[in-house]
């Protein structure tokens, strides 16, 4: 449907650009949100760009918030100085300064980041600033940890889960495919169906067998199940092998080739798109999972992001937006560089799964 | 059997035979086992114990249910047809052949794939009543009719169209299907058409629409069987009892809250069949309207 007018152009071009920009803003908002000090998030109207106060008290320039203006005499304001070593209030100098003596600079607060990390795990803003001596721990307590902690779990059942669905899918997706056996398409029916069986039915189950097993509380009900099949994965790849003519396999079975011989040298080297295709979306989804974590994780050491950034919300007393946007921004951030560097495969496995599905 | 045949069963369950753990371990035994448990009482503590059909009456009377139940088909009917009609016409769009489609396919894909619990958290700040960035949009409008805009998560009725906003934000996903069923419409029947002096709206009426409706019955059911488990937003968003006033209690955090908060997972499992077969249930009736107007390109 090709537009035929320039005006027609026009309209659809102007639309998709206003679109994008809402779609654009929450995310936008976001990192906005993230480089701005507590008391500029909450400023009215909402401002953009994060901008630091500089003023001249006692002869000495440093950065100042502007608390109010003096109700006398508009254009001069009542400021305290900004420091974030000094902790009590009392030490902190003010003074009454004309608006043209205040000079605004664009400063991002990327302490932000680097604070809510630290903050992630447990610690206090305070002890993360450096204002407070680190907390000791005490008997029995929960340690605060650290975020390369949370890191390091998310990427340990994304990997692990990555290796077992692509190669698990695979070796059951080519019994299904490239095997004529007896049952094989009553299995494959059953298979299908199971597609349909929502996560709740199997949820209290599932948690009574990982309790059973002893893997409540560590990351294995994660990614273990991985390795041994999921529906959508093993018909995404069994439809992909169905389109590798039978003539290459019937060859190698004439020169000897036993089955996982001609399964492992000739039929995966040819399946990278959807090996790619099933990996990727795995890993996407393990690393957004946020029941699995809820239900299976316990101690905090053993969390993933998505969890420890939701523990993160109902962790502090009140909410820290610029802290939390900052984690937030964290836990996106990788999923945004790996679709720029994987944007074929995305689409592709995506019309894959809608058109022909 | 012959030997070939004796040996391709050997080797096809061979191959197959992580799927037989999988399948068994992971899905057939919890589908009986939840199933069991649904006629029992069951706190993981403790064994089963039987007690017939009683969850079921209880749930028939449990007003907390009913509550989860209608917001969970609340939400479905505000988010499902919205999303689905804005994802068909950001497709129609990107479809038109204009410059830089890639550019703007990306923006409108990229929220779909973001973390859910980093966007809820997100968009709970966005929908911030006094400080949000919504709010700072809608507040002159309101204004304009001397009233204000909502508080959105702090109102218990605008909590659900909140979290609908939210999800038609992340229709990225159903675009891009429905983009790749676009494109796979051939052009001679538009050419066709135009000869025959259909304009534009026709030519999508009676060409377009039919030629994509198998895409459209895909993302119906699958809309339908996810929209009715949404989890995820509701838990982050409301928390366990869902705030504001129960109006974000949807079915599958109800159903959660009940098993592993309060122990009753006996409960639970009853409330997981009832959905499992709502969904089936809502599938059919959906196939069963649809059938005819699907047109399956030969």
């Amino acid at each position: 449907m090709q537009p035929r007018t320039p005006i027609a152009r026009l309209v659809i071009y102007s639309l998709l650009v206003a679109l994008s920009a809402v779609f654009l803003f929450p995310l936008l908002w976001l990192l906005a949100t993230s480089l701005k000090p507590i008391e500029q998030t909450m400023a009215l109207p909402p401002t953009w760009v994060p901008r630091a106060c500089y003023a001249t008290i006692n002869g000495q320039r440093m950065e100042v918030t502007l608390d109010h203006e003096v109700s006398e005499s508009p254009e001069t304001w009542h400021v305290t100085e900004r420091s974030p070593t000094k902790m009590r209030t009392k030490e902190l100098a003010t003074a009454v300064v004309p608006r043209s003596e205040i000079e605004m600079e664009l400063k991002p607060r990327w302490e932000n980041y680097r604070i809510a990390l630290a903050t992630m795990g447990g610690r206090s803003i305070e002890e993360a600033e450096g204002t407070v001596a680190k907390r000791e721990t005490g008997i029995g307590q929960d340690t605060a940890v650290n975020f390369v902690v949370f890191l390091r779990n998310t990427l340990l059942v994304c990997g692990l889960g990555v290796i077992g669905a692509v190669f698990s899918n695979a070796i059951i997706a080519y019994g299904f495919a490239k095997i004529r056996w007896k049952g094989r398409d009553a299995l494959f029916a059953v298979t299908l169906a199971t597609m349909m069986i929502p996560f709740p039915v199997l949820m209290v189950p599932l948690y009574g067998v990982f309790k059973s097993l002893g893997w409540i509380g560590t990351l294995q009900p994660l990614w273990v199940p991985a390795f041994f099949g999921a529906a959508f994965n093993i018909f995404l790849m069994r439809q992909f092998f169905r389109t590798i003519p039978e003539e290459l396999s019937e060859a190698a079975r004439i020169d000897g080739c036993s089955e996982w011989q001609i399964f492992w040298r000739i039929i995966l080297p040819l399946s990278k798109p959807v090996l790619a295709c099933v990996a990727l979306f795995h890993f996407l989804s393990a690393w957004n999972d946020f029941l699995g974590p809820l239900l299976f994780l316990t101690r905090k050491h053993t969390f993933t992001l998505a969890l420890a950034l939701q523990n993160y919300q109902s962790q502090a007393g009140g909410v820290q937006w610029h802290h939390l946007m900052a984690a937030s921004a964290v836990v996106i951030a990788p999923i945004i560089v790996l679709f720029f560097c994987t944007q074929k495969t995305f689409i592709q496995g995506i019309t894959t799964t809608g058109v022909k599905g | 059997m012959t030997p070939g045949e004796k040996r391709n069963l050997r080797n096809g369950l061979l191959f197959c035979a992580p799927w037989f753990v999988g399948l068994g371990v992971f899905t057939a035994y919890p589908v009986l086992a939840s199933l069991f448990y649904s006629f029992c009482d069951y706190s993981i503590l403790q064994s089963p114990v039987w007690s017939g059909i009683e969850n079921y009456q209880r749930m028939a009377s449990d007003v907390v249910f009913w509550k989860s139940l209608r917001n969970t088909l609340i939400f479905t009917v505000m988010a499902l047809p919205t999303g689905m009609v804005v994802a068909l016409v950001l497709a129609l769009l990107l479809n038109t052949g204009v410059r830089g489609m890639p550019a703007f396919r990306t923006i409108f894909y990229l929220p779909s794939i973001v973390p859910l619990v980093a966007s809820t958290m997100l968009w709970l700040w966005v929908f911030n009543g006094k400080f949000g960035l919504l709010n700072w949009f809608l507040q002159p409008i309101f204004a304009l009719f001397h009233a204000s805009p909502p508080a959105w998560l702090g109102d218990p009725n605008w909590a659900k169209p909140a979290l609908a906003l939210m999800s038609v934000w992340g229709v990225g996903n159903t675009m891009v299907i429905y983009l790749a069923g676009l494109q796979s419409v051939p052009k001679e029947l538009y050419e066709a058409a135009e000869i025959d002096g259909a304009g534009a709206w026709r030519r999508f009426w009676h060409v377009t629409l039919p030629m994509i409706s198998p895409v459209i019955y895909f993302n119906l059911i699958m809309g339908i069987i996810g929209t009715l488990q949404v989890f995820t937003q509701v838990f982050v968003m409301g928390g366990p009892e869902g705030n504001p006033a129960r109006s974000t209690l949807f079915y599958a955090l109800y159903l959660f809250t009940t098993a592993f908060y309060d122990l009753r997972m006996g409960y639970a499992s009853a409330m997981a069949w009832v959905l499992f077969v709502i969904i089936v249930v809502l599938t059919l009736v959906a196939t069963k309207l649809t059938e005819k107007r699907i047109h399956y390109a030969a």
